[in-house]
């Protein structure tokens, strides 16, 4: 295990690439970021022996949790939607004193914490930001850097990488007819920040996904109208329900292996009996059954709009001068509106085809990788926490690493398993990883169901243990 | 062993309930880098059994030492009906509020307790004292060797009751009658439940990060026997550390520098 600085290497840069030096870094592993999944990865890779270089261009640790990044998504009210047993890291659970949903501000205290306690900052280069990552020869990989406030470019070399940027920071912006011409201010949910921001304003909110349902209820509260305009009519799950968080009780039901169908029924029921019928509220009927779209957790919004505080509508059909026009014809009038239609993945830094980036047909595309973590092409190369699954992401994310750590050192310890198993890899097909077949949208793209998923990577674990 | 197990629905669908947890902490003088130890007493023990002795002496060696009460022991307080699942918790709970990776160190039952949260929790290193494994064989034979020297104090035991200890059964005789039976009259009784459990155990999965083991132990244990403890230290890979001559509490008994001496001496030369 190396885990020398990288100036004590600096003096002796071994490899030239391109009229430029490339300083070898051995058999350590490169994290490019240190948010939730860079952190995790860090961490499982220096438990299983792995020196480990971490890039991070921000100035501290939680990345899209840490409100002082430019690129984080999070707004002043923002908690969790997953309740703790879902969200936390499987080997450090969250405080017993916390509550079952936390704020995003204990979200970053927990990830500060896991880094002093298992000493991952000595790892991480802070202020640097990863501009290339480039195949090299024997599996090994080029990883150009530069400081995020400028500098020098730097270009080491290491024995595998992992991906672990995010994928919730780089807008996905509609175009729609006549926006340029709007004559009332038009932001990306990214941009929005604080309540403040609604208050004494005509608010119109667009997209139905938890991040909208957030503002939509913070209008209601806060601004003179709210109109909240969805593509679809979709299933609003209350964060509680009998009395528990609501996902702990959709895992009772999934510990009982019920059947899918049946499952969809007892929770169309569930919400018949306690939500009720949401076409009363003028919401559009959900065109699908629960379970085939990513799920909205959120108790609030169909309480505002039973009180009037905000008007459902339907999809923005175009943008006038001071109006909207709606898909039914109606027009409404905001003078702010919120764009929360989510967020692409993006990975400026690497070459698309490493991560089987764009369809067949050459149009855009996710990343196309086993289990959503291993590159086909390359054996060295991950993507840890590229998933949407239907409860937290930590837990996941933890186990991916873990399994691509064991996959790196299956690779010293017993090539010839290893051949198999890389074999399996490139050949496996893609696969969705969910209960149900849910709707194609790229809000899709990474939709997991978090037991199915875990099952299937239980499998790999197992696989790619080494025995001591 | 078992297998390491990540789908866990049932874990996460029925969280622990949150209990008060006594931890009862001592701070070496200056902080030299070294790792928290942990120390979670046995069945019936709350934290005072390590305060009494050892917890100074942790920290005089430079470290950071807690020793806590699981839930319904010493001062801690309870929720629900505990089980040993509930007892994990804190013990999982503990070490995570830790400033650093911690060590583990469970006493007699609780070594089976530390033992669930090493597949819990990746600790710097993990010791079993005088461990009570459990299990029919273990278990049974542990009861079975107290029958034999108490039975008035066992046999409610075997019917969910408290399991009533003397002090002949916890200490040597080199420590005064008068210490010993104060130490006894201290004792609580753990939760019939998680009692039921050591008996009727789940295997623990195999610990996360693969962290180093030591088992110590003593021949003239009368809870724990000699072949015991070479079983609990065989599944572990590694030869139990022998105190001959000591009684089950070795924190408490007469010679209680000795054992902790060697377990610090150990953690000081762990790699990295």
């Amino acid at each position: 295990m190396t885990t020398d600085l990288w100036y004590d290497t600096a003096a002796a840069a071994t490899l030239w690439t391109n009229g430029r030096p490339v300083y070898d870094r051995g058999d350590n592993i490169c994290v490019v970021g240190a948010g939730a999944s860079g952190l995790t990865a860090v961490k499982n890779l220096k438990e299983h022996g792995f020196g480990v270089d971490c890039f991070e261009r921000e100035t501290g640790v939680g990345g899209a949790w840490n409100w002082r990044h430019d690129r984080s998504p999070v707004y002043a009210s923002t908690h969790l939607i997953s309740s703790k047993p879902f969200t936390q890291y499987p080997d450090f659970p969250m405080p017993d004193s916390w509550p079952d949903y936390p704020h995003h501000s204990q979200i970053l205290a927990y990830l500060e914490r896991y880094a002093d306690h298992f000493d991952l900052r000595q790892h991480i280069w802070f202020g640097t930001e990863v501009v290339e990552v480039v195949a090299a020869e024997d599996g090994k990989w080029d990883v150009t850097t530069r400081g995020a406030f400028g500098g020098a470019e730097r270009t080491q070399r290491y024995a595998g990488v992992v991906i672990a940027n995010g994928h919730n920071w780089s807008p996905k912006l509609p175009g729609y007819e006549g926006l340029d011409g709007f004559a009332g201010q038009v932001i990306h949910a990214s941009a929005y920040k604080d309540a403040a921001q609604l208050r004494g304003r005509r608010v119109l909110v667009v997209g139905a996904g938890n991040t909208g349902c957030d503002i939509a209820v913070e209008a209601a509260q806060q601004a003179v109208h709210c109109w909240h305009s969805s593509r679809r009519g979709y299933w609003y799950a209350p964060k509680y329900a009998l009395g528990r968080p609501a996902d702990q009780v959709n895992d009772l039901v999934l510990a009982l292996r019920l059947p899918l169908r049946l499952r969809q029924w007892l929770f169309h029921r569930t919400m018949r009996m306690t939500v009720g019928d949401l076409t009363r509220f003028g919401l559009p009927r959900p065109d699908h059954k629960v379970y085939e779209s990513h799920p909205i957790a959120n108790s609030q919004l169909v309480y505002y709009v039973g009180h009037g505080a905000i008007t459902p509508v339907a999809d923005i059909a175009r943008f006038h001068r001071s109006a909207v026009e709606l898909a039914d014809g109606r027009m409404i009038e905001p003078d702010l509106v919120v764009l929360a239609t989510g967020y692409l993945p993006r990975f400026d830094f690497i070459a698309p085809e490493a991560l089987d980036i764009g369809q067949d047909d050459g149009s855009d595309g996710p990343p196309r990788l086993h289990l959503h973590l291993f590159s086909r092409r390359h054996p060295t190369l991950a993507v840890v926490g590229l998933l949407q699954p239907d409860s937290g992401l930590f837990t996941l994310m933890h186990w991916q690493s873990v399994a691509f750590a064991r996959w790196l050192r299956l690779r010293q310890a017993a090539p010839a398993r290893a051949d198999a198993f890389w074999g399996r890899v490139r050949r496996a097909p893609d696969r969705r990883w969910t209960d149900a077949k849910v709707k194609d949208s790229t809000r899709h793209w990474f939709e997991i169901s978090h037991t199915r998923y875990l099952r299937a990577l239980q499998k790999t674990l197992n696989e790619l243990a080494v025995s001591q | 062993m078992s297998e390491l197990r990540i789908v866990r629905p049932r874990e996460w669908a029925f969280p622990v309930p949150a209990a008060r947890r006594e931890v009862i902490v001592a701070t070496p003088e200056a902080d030299e880098g070294r790792p928290p130890v942990l120390f979670v007493p046995g069945f019936g023990h709350g934290a005072w059994a390590f305060a009494e002795h050892w917890l100074e002496h942790t920290a005089a060696r430079g470290f950071p030492a807690y020793a806590m009460s699981l839930r319904g022991h010493g001062a801690s307080g309870t929720a629900g009906k505990p089980t040993m699942r509930a007892y994990t918790h804190d013990v999982v709970q503990a070490a995570a509020s830790l400033p650093r990776r911690a060590v583990l160190v469970g006493h007699g039952a609780s070594a089976l307790v530390v033992a669930y949260a090493l597949a819990r929790y990746p600790a710097r290193a993990g010791v079993l004292l005088a461990p009570v494994l459990g299990g029919w064989r273990d278990g049974l034979g542990t009861l079975g060797t107290a029958l034999l020297r108490n039975p008035v104090g066992t046999l409610p035991a075997f019917f969910g009751g408290r399991l009533r200890m003397r002090r002949g059964q916890l200490f040597s005789k080199e420590l005064p009658a008068s210490a010993a039976t104060g130490y006894v009259r201290r004792l609580g009784r753990p939760a019939p439940r998680a009692q039921w459990q050591l008996l009727l155990r789940r295997d623990p999965e195999p610990p996360v990060g693969d962290p180093p083991m030591l088992v110590v132990g003593s021949p003239a244990d009368r809870v724990v026997s000699r072949s015991a403890l070479e079983r609990a230290a065989r599944r572990y890979g590694a030869a139990p550390l022998l105190f001959p001559g000591m009684g089950h509490d070795l924190m408490l008994d007469a010679r209680w520098r000795e054992p902790l001496d060697a377990i610090l001496d150990w953690l000081d030369k762990l790699p990295g």
